[in-house]
């Protein structure tokens, strides 16, 4: 298209102003309501007994449900990728069910099964185990809202590199098990680890499926994201509220970063 | 298992044999595990797992939203404030994917047609609302649009807030898909097109939109799901005002609280209904862009 200079000006101008206006300035200004006070004050904001409390427990949270997605994101994407298997598509809608509920919509679900008075009840008076306002539920509803990422990432990798290599050591003699960790792992390993981190990623920042399955008490039960809503809403400390809201941005951006340096590993091409 | 020096059957993918399972990776060392029994347990836990996870929740929210039949479903759907609280979602949804359609476009071609100092940098924003947390979306919008905005915006607790909130953070799905498909597009048509007399405005209605259509819309129906489902990003700035801001993720999240399940259960329903009604359009108008595509070609 012949665009004139003064066309071009104008959606530059339109495109920055909404970009900038929507994300940059914003984020500018948080930054700067953190700051002002001095990093000291930052500091004492964010190792508060309940701020460290919920650092641990949001990472807690991750050590448990990143060994599990990868355990069962790896074998669900083999399954798919390499047997035949009757009603795959059906396997293949219901891993990527998970984008398509709001986790509102997660939180409500898990509450009718796990819940009191859910399908799950009994478990809860016969065990003694409280899934729901409990650990045990954080960590469904942070498996439910991250289970499609390791399977997503691997299985598109498992389709690229066939499976010349994987027979030719069957054919050498490799036994399954050796097979899977001589020649599939090493394959499937940068595929693996950016699922891992955008598992990673989505378990710190879940707030809405985690915060129908928690009791919310400061100190015991309550995320980093929980953190935060508490602090700005239960205690109207708006400055803890942003204090907080800046280490979780720090961590993200931590992770955005991480991701486009191994974006340019895995695929080098 | 005998021999482990035989090519083994499972990986050749060119046989036809009706689904035979045998070794695969998660079978033990040694061959005192038959392959058809690795593979086996295998499918069972990937069955478990997603059962117990992903189908049974949905399960049980399904069969809960009935608890009180037919009737008690509709009559938790269609209560005022419940019926409110879908209208404004779907208004406000609606709004920002329209925002999204038009802004997304404007800034793909921005960032690939346009040369200025500092482009890279806003590329790389343009991914940050994803990798935010939702709360952390929230309160950095409230920084400047809330009570104690620097530049005197106010827009907590309307509904102007929602669509600022849910543009944010549906801001990289128009701009993503429609960026790829500007690059590959071929200039020269426009030249041509140009050439011939054609205006700047025809030029883009003939011949540059009809090819990006389909990403647009793309991109603006999954930022329209997204949002319909969206609690985080609007529950600070939302207000929550029954009959007002209140979106349905709000209202659901209150029935749990007011110990009403049943209705938060049918309200969730709907809401699911509501999302895979518009990812099964998208995905229905992909699959028939594509066929036309390849019968033209």
């Amino acid at each position: 298209m012949t665009t004139t200079r003064r066309s071009v000006l104008t959606l530059r101008t339109l495109a920055l102003a909404y970009v900038l206006g929507l994300v940059a300035v914003p984020i500018l200004v948080i930054l700067f309501r953190t700051f002002e006070p001095g990093l000291a004050v930052f500091i004492e904001s964010i190792r508060t007994p309940a701020a460290i409390a919920a650092l641990n427990l949001s990472v807690l949270i991750v050590a448990i449900v990143v060994p599990l997605n990868v355990v069962f994101g790896v074998v669900t994407a083999i399954a798919l990728a390499r047997w035949r298997l009757p009603g795959k598509g059906l396997i293949q809608a219901v891993v990527d069910l998970p984008f398509a509920v709001s986790p509102i919509v997660v939180g409500v679900s898990l509450i009718m099964l796990w819940g009191a008075s859910g399908w799950f009840g009994g478990l809860q008076s016969s065990t003694g185990i409280r899934v729901i306002f409990g650990l045990p539920g954080m960590v469904i509803a942070t498996i439910f809202v991250t289970l499609p990422f390791v399977v997503r990432e691997v299985e598109p990798v498992l389709h690229e590199i066939g499976t010349e290599q994987e027979q030719a050591a069957a054919t050498l003699g490799a036994s399954g098990w050796q097979t899977f960790w001589r020649i599939t792992v090493p394959a499937i390993r940068w595929g693996l680890t950016y699922g891992v981190v955008l598992t990673v990623a989505r378990a710190l920042g879940e707030f809405g499926a985690v915060i129908m399955v928690s009791s919310g008490f400061p100190g015991v039960s309550q995320t980093l994201t929980l953190l935060v809503h508490s602090r700005y809403i239960d205690d109207h400390n708006t400055y803890g509220a942003y204090a907080a809201a800046t280490l979780l941005m720090g961590l993200a951006l931590g992770t955005l970063l991480l991701m486009t340096l191994l974006d340019r590993k895995r695929s080098p091409r | 298992m005998s021999t482990t020096t035989r090519p083994r059957e499972d990986v050749v993918q060119t046989s036809s044999s009706p689904p035979r399972p045998a070794g695969s990776p998660p079978t033990r060392e040694g061959g005192r595990l038959r392959p058809a029994t690795g593979r086996a347990i295998g499918v069972g836990v990937v069955g478990l797992w997603l059962s117990l996870i992903v189908l049974l929740p949905l399960a049980a929210l399904t069969v809960r939203s009935l608890d009180e039949g037919l009737a008690g479903f509709w009559d938790a759907v269609t209560a005022p404030v419940a019926l409110a609280a879908i209208g404004t979602t779907l208004v406000v949804s609606a709004v920002v994917a329209l925002l999204n359609a038009v802004m997304g476009t404007l800034v793909a071609w921005v960032l690939v047609r346009d040369e200025f100092p500092g482009k890279r940098w806003v590329n790389a924003l343009i991914d940050l609302p994803f990798a935010l947390p939702t709360i952390v979306a929230s309160i950095v919008l409230l920084a400047l649009y809330g009570p104690s905005s620097p530049v005197g915006l106010q827009l907590n607790a309307t509904r102007l807030g929602l669509v600022v909130a849910l543009a944010f953070v549906t801001l990289p799905f128009v701009v993503r898909s429609v960026q790829p498909v500007l690059l590959e597009l071929d200039r020269e048509v426009e030249e041509a097109a140009a050439s011939l007399g054609a205006s700047n405005g025809a030029t883009f209605r003939r011949v540059v939109l009809p090819t990006l259509a389909p990403a647009v819309i793309s991109g603006t129906g999954l930022a329209f799901a997204r949002a319909v489902g969206e609690y985080g990003s609007v529950v600070l700035i939302g207000g929550n005002i029954p009959r007002e801001t209140q979106v349905v993720s709000q209202y659901i999240q209150q029935q749990i609280e007011i110990d009403r399940p049943v209705n938060a259960a049918a309200v969730s329903v709907a809401l699911l209904g509501i999302s895979f009604l518009t990812l099964f359009l998208l995905r229905l108008w992909g699959s028939r862009a594509q066929r036309r595509e390849e019968r033209s070609s």
